[in-house]
């Protein structure tokens, strides 16, 4: 039997990673400053992670509840309204999921199926259009583009939606341009939306690290809160990605459906990461906060120092990544990502990593050190400066 | 104001120019931010964390086990002052158990160290005995894991 012969077109359909040799060529690299990481530099605050040993040392090393401890969900609920004027019922309309990767499949998967079109904006996560397609359903991808600041206009929306349309992918802030959408641009979304059967999918994972401003979810207007999924978690916001831990919040129908999907296909998040995020929505706003001025500080630490290499950077108000523009170098996005590596020891990602019209950007994260961030930064605009010579 | 603190806290060396990046100030702002918490005392010095086990320097840390008896109406507190007014003196407990304090001494050499016992520590009035333990190897100090190098083990691409 050949194995490969045995894997379902679905999956062999997508295609692997075009920059996969870049990759490796970033890992075999181990003394390269990597500001290739999607991932916060801190380590989870201490209180958060002696909350999880203590959970291990009481025995609390079993299932829990399929949406979550009720504990935690209380918690989220009290979290969403603190942070976000947004209501949920912690009994069924919060699902605790693993990360909020699971938290996006198994909505798509709740969602749409063959026949059905989801709407992604690109450049983004890279995760939304596989997990489309794993469904049957497609993807419909709108270009986004750096004159509009990454943003999602009404526009480009309005002329991606068609009868088929079910789904509409919201990832602000962005990974990886760092854009946000402020109360103003989601008003005129929220106006196409209006009148259509059409759910959104908003994945705020990055909702604490925004800067200059407070984050805004759609699903506070006014009549969005049923056709808003609202997807969150602790990985950026506590800097707790290995443990593995996401919510969705949501209309009690589309939460019984993931639910479904959660229960057969994970049975339960994991028990001890659970017990670690009561605590961090207890008592880790201080942390939170401290951490967002790092980054906001190591933001504009980055802005200026695309600008002195003589790269266009547009100012990223959320997440922690910039997204500057290297049309001035000529170069493709592959190739400038490649040379600097090997010529300055600095990794950055190509933006085609995260959709075709990526081509001719780059996505520098700053979850690094200063000290790291100022070196990098030195090394990028002499090489910026040897390629224009 | 606080920023600046915050981030001369964690590393003193930044230059005005780097805080000022870091802030969205201007150098001019950030220099006289800075002199101004200098000259009102918020800022009172700048150091550097030393691993002195590391230099050829000879330093010795001793901890001191000593009784004394409370004195009426002052309890252990008057006795303990007396103690660790010295500046050889890094750190005073008040102790459970066996016996009243723990002291801990600093020299540049056991005799130093001795000497500041049999001279200073043990003539004090209420001090019935002292126990003097020599520090041999110093795993972790104020804080700071010294045999630890901090790596970073994140993976080297995550989208």
């Amino acid at each position: 039997m050949n194995v490969a012969d045995m894997i379902s077109p679905v999956v062999k359909g997508i295609p692997p990673s075009g920059i996969r040799k870049f990759f490796d060529l970033v890992n075999e690299m181990k003394d390269a400053i990597s500001l290739s990481i999607g991932e916060p530099d801190f380590v989870t605050p201490w209180n958060i992670r002696e909350a999880g040993i203590y959970s291990l040392e009481k025995g609390h090393t079993h299932y829990s509840p399929n949406a979550g401890f009720m504990e935690l969900r209380e918690e989220i609920s009290r979290y969403m309204k603190r942070k976000y004027k947004l209501e949920y019922n912690p009994r069924n309309q919060i699902i605790v999921t693993v990360g909020g990767s699971e938290g996006i499949d198994i909505a798509l998967r709740s969602l749409v199926g063959p026949g059905d079109e989801v709407i992604i904006p690109e450049p983004s996560f890279v995760a939304y259009k596989p997990c489309t397609i794993f469904t049957g359903a497609t993807p419909v991808i709108v270009n986004l583009r750096a004159e509009d600041e990454f943003k999602l206009t009404p526009e480009l929306l309005e002329s991606a939606i068609t009868e088929r349309t079910k789904v509409l992918v919201l990832p602000y802030p962005n990974n990886p341009t760092g854009a946000i959408m402020t109360y103003e641009d989601l008003e005129k979304i929220v106006a196409v939306l209006r009148d259509k059967n059409i759910m959104v999918i908003s994945d705020e994972i990055y909702a604490e690290l925004t800067y200059e401003g407070e984050h805004v979810s759609i699903a506070s207007f006014p009549g969005m809160e049923d056709k808003t999924l609202v997807i969150n978690g602790f990985s950026k916001a506590y800097a707790m990605t290995g443990w593995r831990l996401g919510y969705a919040c949501g209309h009690p129908d589309l939460i019984a459906a993931m639910y479904k999907v959660h229960q057969y296909a994970i049975m339960s998040s994991p028990t001890t990461a659970q017990y670690a995020a009561i605590e961090a929505l207890r008592n880790s706003d201080d942390d939170v906060s401290m951490m967002v001025r790092e980054y906001n500080r190591r933001r504009r630490v980055m802005i200026d120092g695309f600008r002195k290499a003589g790269l266009d950077c547009f100012e990223p108000r959320g997440a922690f990544y910039v997204f500057p523009s290297i049309a001035s170098t000529g170069m493709k996005s592959a190739d400038f990502c490649e040379k600097l590596l090997v010529e300055e020891k600095v990794a950055v990602v190509p933006g085609t990593a995260f959709g075709e019209c990526g081509e001719g950007f780059i996505r520098a994260c700053y979850a690094y050190s200063i000290e790291s961030i100022f070196e990098a930064l030195k090394r990028i605009q002499r090489f910026t400066a040897k390629c224009r010579k | 104001m606080e920023e600046i603190l915050e981030i001369l806290e964690t590393n003193g060396r930044l230059s005005d120019e780097q805080i000022a990046l870091m802030l969205g100030k201007s150098v001019d702002e950030v220099r006289a931010a800075i002199q101004r918490l200098e000259q009102e005392g918020i800022i009172t010095g700048y150091t550097a964390l030393v691993n002195w086990e590391k230099t050829k320097k000879e330093m010795v840390t001793a901890l001191i086990e000593v009784k004394v008896t409370p004195q009426r109406g002052e309890g252990f507190d008057r006795v303990a002052e007396r103690i660790y007014r010295y500046p050889e003196v890094k750190a005073c407990y008040l102790m459970s158990g066996g016996f009243d304090l723990t002291v801990i001494v600093e020299g540049r050499s056991m005799k130093e160290v001795a000497l500041f016992v049999a001279e200073k520590l043990a003539p004090i009035e209420s001090v019935l005995s002292t126990s003097t333990h020599f520090v041999l190897k110093k795993y972790k100090d104020k804080g700071t894991i010294f045999e630890e190098v901090e790596k970073d083990d994140r993976e080297a691409v995550i989208l």
